[in-house]
């Protein structure tokens, strides 16, 4: 049970490089909190400054409103959990789990011990396995066995180095299950790093996403997939993610490679009186135009376009439609594209249609797009100029209302 | 890698034998020699026309007892002193080269490298001009001292290839879990380290066993020199005779610890050496 207060926290390494560039965050007791960016954000840093295995260059690392920096990380009482699990070979999954206890064995007499690790083992699973080393486990073992051991302590909070990135795509949407009933069970206050933005989005009552050593948005992850503040977040958040298309207002249309669009008036008022702006639209956002129900038909635009190449997935379809890329937006989308670790923004709008579509690449089609939720941003700095503080702000408040509603009825 | 197929494990056999013949030949030779008696020994044959026990009796028992007795405690008593503390301080200095950043790290690998290239030789006089002076000539600490600057540097770097597979984190983890940097050096590092500390511990032991040049120009009396010293002093019977059959007794006898010491560690040893081929 701990809160965690990031003040301002800076990471200058000898060799003159910054990696956390003055980052502040509030961590609630029993909160669930996820930091995510791309490769080099400074997010791995960051946790480990909190644990005590970096350095703070300045700024200030609370917890429960102690000042920590100093303090070594033996007496954090944190518990943290590697990305390649750090389980020591040469002692049994007992052993491996018992160790935290058994460094102070002057507090906590053997029976408890046996107890503790006896009932973190059955927790995770673990019981017919206390016997094994770690070589001879399988890599889901090897994971639970270091969460064994990182909740056997009874720590103030867990910090998970993206805990689950070894593991393979089933075993990973397992594990994440078990990592999110066991926090909610526990209710201990968690930090969890990773770039999988799916882990981000489901584990995360809150998500804080960074991006070069710098904060972006801290904020529950349907604000941040709904009301991203900038560019960044809005690409970075989301699978597959937000097309960005250069566009012009025209009377009461925004102009764009795909075509005139016709946009809600808040989209134009918050071009206001700018030449140019770029179109943020999420895939699911456009439809095949014979599967749209009439009941929405009016909140949209349609247009017509040929796509490159459909994919069937069974629970839908995605069409890929190329465009003419924009140059006087192409600077800013290669620098984009850079901060999200790719090397170039195609100049492709992906979109998500029904999985019965008939629609097929190189054949000509008539899409439908809901307007309602799309985002214009700035060519300049990339700000969301659409967002909707306080629509976002209701959407973290009802996160936090689940949220405890989840952890009473997980401890019944 | 895949299997071998029966030719190339035929060649392979071939190959293991010759080497093992080459390797092996020269001490079958020296052990039949060690049981021919003195006449024996001129006669060109391989094989001693009546085995005796004659030699061995001679060494431990009879006229070279007083030689070769007190050199096997010494060669034991050094080598094993010496052993011991260049593994100790070889593990510290491995540690601390593998694992913190401090000046003159590199200082220190290289030295520790000129020293192990440097001729022995070289440093045995201006050795033996200083120890008269203090007094540590023909003592044992006299020997252990030049023999951990044989040692010690091949310990170092021994030892720090291998704290350096040893993963960080696992480090961290202990201290996260809540261990003194010395807790999770004694229960987590040295622990992982035990195969190679073996190694180590008996690649130093030979080197001080089987050295001859410090042994024979640092001692003068049997209070300190060691077997390859001691036997350079053996005699024969009369002046007309040479030591030849004690000198193969003793020399089989001094191979006796090494190889019980090889078969003991074995497991390590071969563990320790083949860490850094197989990950995990």
């Amino acid at each position: 049970m701990a809160q965690i207060t990031l003040n301002n926290l800076v990471k200058t390494y000898d060799d003159g490089f910054t990696a956390v560039k003055g980052i502040s965050l509030d961590i609630a007791d029993g909160e669930f909190m996820i930091l995510v960016g791309p490769s080099g954000c400074g997010k791995s840093t960051l946790l480990r400054m909190i644990v005590g295995l970096e350095d703070i260059t300045s700024g200030d690392l609370t917890i429960d409103g102690k000042r920590v920096n100093e303090i070594p990380p033996r007496d954090r009482n944190l518990s943290m959990v590697f990305q390649n699990y750090a389980l020591y070979p040469h002692l049994t999954v007992y052993e491996n789990i018992a160790f935290p206890l058994r460094l102070n064995r002057s507090k906590i007499d053997k029976e408890e011990i046996d107890r503790r690790v006896r009932e973190a083992s059955d927790m995770l699973d673990l019981r017919e396995h206390l016997d094994r080393k770690p070589a001879n486990l399988s890599g889901g073992q090897r994971q639970r066995v270091a969460m064994g051991r990182a909740i056997v302590r009874q720590a103030d909070a867990f910090l998970f180095d993206e805990p689950l990135s070894n593991l393979d795509a089933k075993l990973r949407g397992q594990m994440r299950t078990q990592i999110a009933q066991l926090q909610r069970r526990l209710r201990t206050t968690a930090v969890y790093v990773t770039h999988d933005q799916t882990e981000a989005m489901t584990l995360g009552d809150r998500v804080a996403v960074l991006k070069k050593g710098t904060l972006q948005q801290v904020a529950s992850p349907r604000e941040l997939y709904e009301q991203p503040v900038n560019l960044f977040v809005a690409g970075f958040i989301g699978s597959p993610s937000m097309n960005f298309l250069p566009a012009k207002v025209q009377g009461d249309k925004l102009a764009t490679p795909i075509g005139l669009l016709a946009v809600p008036d808040k989209v134009l008022k918050a071009a206001g009186s700018r030449d140019h702006v770029i179109l943020g639209v999420r895939p699911e956002f456009f439809e095949d135009d014979d599967f749209v129900d009439d009941s929405v038909r009016a909140h949209g635009t349609t247009f017509e376009a040929t796509p490159r190449h459909t994919e069937w997935l069974g629970n839908e379809q995605y069409a890929y439609i190329d465009y003419e890329p924009d140059p006087s937006t192409k600077q800013l989308m290669d620098e984009l594209a850079r901060d999200l670790d790719q090397d170039e923004m195609p100049s492709t709008v992906v979109v998500t249609i029904d999985s019965g579509s008939r629609m097929r690449g190189g054949k000509p089609g008539k899409f439908w797009l809901d307007t309602r939720l799309v985002h214009v941003f700035d060519t300049a700095d990339g700000s969301n100029l659409t967002r909707d503080a306080e629509a976002g702000a209701e959407l973290t408040a009802l996160a936090e209302e689940e949220r405890e509603s989840e952890i009473s009825a997980a401890n019944g | 890698m895949n299997a071998l197929t029966g030719r190339q494990k035929l060649a392979w056999a071939v190959v293991a034998i010759v080497i093992l013949l080459y390797t092996l030949w020269p001490i079958f030779s020296i052990l039949t020699t060690s049981f021919k008696a003195p006449s024996d020994i001129g006669t060109g044959k391989f094989w001693p026309s009546t085995w005796t026990g004659e030699n061995y009796q001679t060494i431990f028992a009879g006229s070279a007892k007083d030689l070769f007795l007190p050199a096997l405690r010494n060669s034991i008593g050094i080598s094993l002193i010496s052993t011991v503390i260049a593994v100790v301080l070889a593990t510290f200095a491995a540690y601390a080269i593998a694992r913190l950043d401090f000046l003159g790290k590199r200082l220190v690998l290289n030295t520790a490298l000129a020293v192990s290239i440097f001729p022995i030789i070289s440093l045995t006089t201006p050795l033996f001009n200083l120890w008269r002076q203090i007094g540590l000539y023909d003592t044992w600490v006299g020997l252990i001292i030049p023999y951990l600057s044989l040692t010690l540097p091949i310990a170092i770097y021994t030892l720090a290839a291998y704290f350096q597979q040893i993963p960080w984190d696992l480090e961290r983890a202990a201290q996260v879990d809540g261990a003194t940097t010395w807790q999770a050096f004694t229960k987590v590092i040295v622990p992982l380290a035990a195969p190679g500390v073996f190694t180590t511990a008996i690649i130093a032991f030979f080197i001080a066993w089987n050295d001859f040049v410090y042994g024979i120009s640092l001692t003068s009396t049997s209070v300190a020199r060691p077997v390859p010293a001691a036997l350079a002093f053996f005699t024969g019977a009369s002046q007309f005779e040479d030591p030849t059959g004690a000198i193969s007794a003793a020399a089989i006898v001094v191979t006796i610890p090494i190889i019980i010491l090889v078969l003991l560690f074995q497991r390590q040893i071969v563990s320790g050496l083949t860490q850094g081929a197989v990950k995990g």
